[in-house]
């Protein structure tokens, strides 16, 4: 427990100096002013990113309407922003909670689907919720949320990124998180050893779409607007990319991925037709060579090392 | 301890389970033998909580389990192996243990029952570090039976054991079958392997498409001339 502790301060504070050596780069304008909007990106597709992996790659739920949350969020806290005048944070929690309670209502009913069933009911939802949006003339319509205070900044990404992975992790190494997994990997396993594999699938489908939110909520409150276009399911895709990318059941892969991508996205944007081509290629390549992702479902630590030396002295013995 | 009473359960519209009855008393082996599809993992299910029976009642010492989920049903003492192993591949042999006292939550307990199944089951102790996809048949046998065993079950449901294993190898599990069972564990066993299962049990019963057909002592019933005929090979 000690020892769990002064690992966790010990990530605090790397966390604290790293985010000091890119706030001081960006202050002295050795990060110009796309590269900030592209940190910015990164953190709100670390939140994404993981947090889909919660879903599909911890409980293996396939999930593809990650875009549809994101949304709702990025709207729920504009309105508490804008309309009702309310500050930040409380619009941001706003967000999340509208988004993970319709998580919670839509995950009840369709989790009782599997595999690719699951996907096609996900991927209907969120476009069902970004056509909803579209014909609500309250929030702008098709011309989309206009006029949003600017609130977002490189250290709120931060913060709300390093919350995530936190969060996400903890729960992960706790007796939920162990309970989600033996869903994935074995759903009637895990319900012969009395598990209630709807109220996981459910929880898992409830916090994931909760820090869609806060990363919907964060992307509005940077770019002064909420559009219909910005969440459509390309958006889900993009983000189901960097979640198998970096490796399903890995949070140092989704974090890798998402930073990856977004600078590949970013050094690509001056060629757009060639975006999408390297993407796909990076991907088909990858599928080939290693199928189970980046990472696959290991984390990235020291732990990786002192693993393998075990393992070379049992052998031994 | 365990009593089902005219059960009918059904896959969509096909009627799997056609109102069967059958008790297991304490302290015994029962098991069920047939073909393939004649209903035996069904019912399994159906007692565990996986499937809902139509009709029909299950009491399990006393109370209605019939239709309960799962997990209750775990919590009142019963623990089923499940056909084909279903280990967690990609955990640890460990972590499979500790998942199967998932209901559990009494630290000291856990730790002696685990002591328990390493004596029981030595090789799963060897591999503990190991990812249970990595282990052979027989040892996912076993960890399938250690990780079920951790939940301290009263009553202990063992589907097709013996399933894709050597012959040498079904005679151990058999044997640690007989050894769990007399140290106070009761056991319903669906078997394919008549004559393992009939040779360890205490009582039986004879399932063909959905209906009991024969029942009884199995001793008896091992030597009846119409289950030789149907499942001994003469």
């Amino acid at each position: 427990m000690k020892e769990k502790t002064k690992k966790d301060l010990l990530s605090l504070v790397a966390c604290v100096a790293l985010f000091a050596v890119i706030q001081a780069l960006m202050e002295f304008d050795v990060i110009g002013p796309f590269w900030q909007l592209n940190f910015v990106l990164i953190g709100i597709n670390i939140i994404l990113a993981t947090s889909l992996n919660l879903i599909n790659g911890f409980t293996g739920q396939f999930s593809i309407g990650h875009a549809g949350f994101m949304a709702v969020g990025a709207y729920v806290s504009a309105v508490l922003t804008v309309k009702a005048q309310l500050p930040f944070l409380v619009a941001i929690a706003g967000g999340a909670a509208a988004a993970g309670l319709l998580g919670f209502l839509i995950g009840l009913p369709t989790l009782r689907l599997k595999g690719d069933y699951l996907a096609i009911a996900t991927l209907g939802l969120g476009e069902i919720i970004r056509i909803t949006i579209l014909n609500i003339p309250y929030v702008g319509g098709a011309s989309g949320f206009m006029g949003i205070p600017r609130y977002t900044s490189f250290m709120w990404v931060f913060i709300f990124a390093v919350f995530t992975i936190f969060f996400i992790k903890n729960l992960i190494n706790s007796s939920h998180g162990r309970a989600c997994i033996s869903i994935r990997e074995n759903e009637i396993a895990a319900e012969a050893m009395g598990i209630d594999t709807t109220k996981y699938k459910v929880l898992a489908f409830t916090i994931g779409a909760a820090f869609a939110g806060v990363a919907g909520a964060l992307f509005s409150h940077y770019f002064y607007i909420a559009h219909p276009a910005s969440f459509t399911f390309m958006r889900s895709f993009d983000i189901l990319t960097m979640v198998v990318l970096g490796g399903l059941g890995s949070i140092s892969g989704s974090i890798t991925a998402a930073i990856l991508l977004t600078f590949v996205s970013a050094a690509l944007a001056s060629y757009p037709e060639f975006r999408m081509i390297i993407y796909s290629l990076v991907l088909i390549i990858l599928m080939i060579y290693r199928p189970q992702g980046l990472f696959g479902n290991k984390e990235l630590s020291l732990k990786m090392f002192s693993r393998a030396k075990g393992g070379a002295k049992h052998d031994a013995a | 301890m365990l009593k089902i009473e005219n059960i009918n359960v059904f896959y969509g519209a096909i009627h799997a389970i056609k109102g069967i009855s059958l008790e297991v008393n304490e302290g015994q082996i029962v098991t069920l033998i047939g073909a393939n599809g004649a209903g035996k993992s069904t019912i399994l299910r159906t007692i565990s909580g996986l499937l809902k029976p139509k009709s029909g009642e299950i009491t399990f010492e006393g109370k209605g389990i019939a239709g309960k989920p799962a997990q209750d049903i775990v919590k009142l003492g019963i623990s089923q192996v499940p056909e084909g192993r279903r280990v967690f591949a990609n955990m640890t042999v460990l972590e499979n243990l500790e998942l199967g006292a998932y209901i559990r939550s009494d630290k000291q307990g856990i730790k002696d029952d685990m002591e328990v199944v390493f004596q029981r089951f030595p090789r799963l102790k060897e591999r503990l570090t190991q990812l249970a996809g990595t282990l052979s048949g027989g040892e996912q046998q076993m960890l399938a039976m250690g990780r079920a065993l951790m939940s301290r079950p009263r009553l202990l449901l063992l589907d097709e054991p013996s399933m894709g294993l050597a012959p040498l190898l079904v005679k151990e599990i058999f044997s640690i079958i007989k050894d769990i069972n007399t140290t106070g564990t009761t056991i319903l066993l669906v078997e394919q392997n008549a004559n393992m299962a009939l040779s360890i049990a205490h009582q039986a019963y004879v399932l063909e498409t959905g209906r009991i057909t024969l029942s009884g002592d199995a001793k008896e019933l091992a030597a009846s001339e119409e289950v030789r005929k149907a499942y001994l090979g003469g």
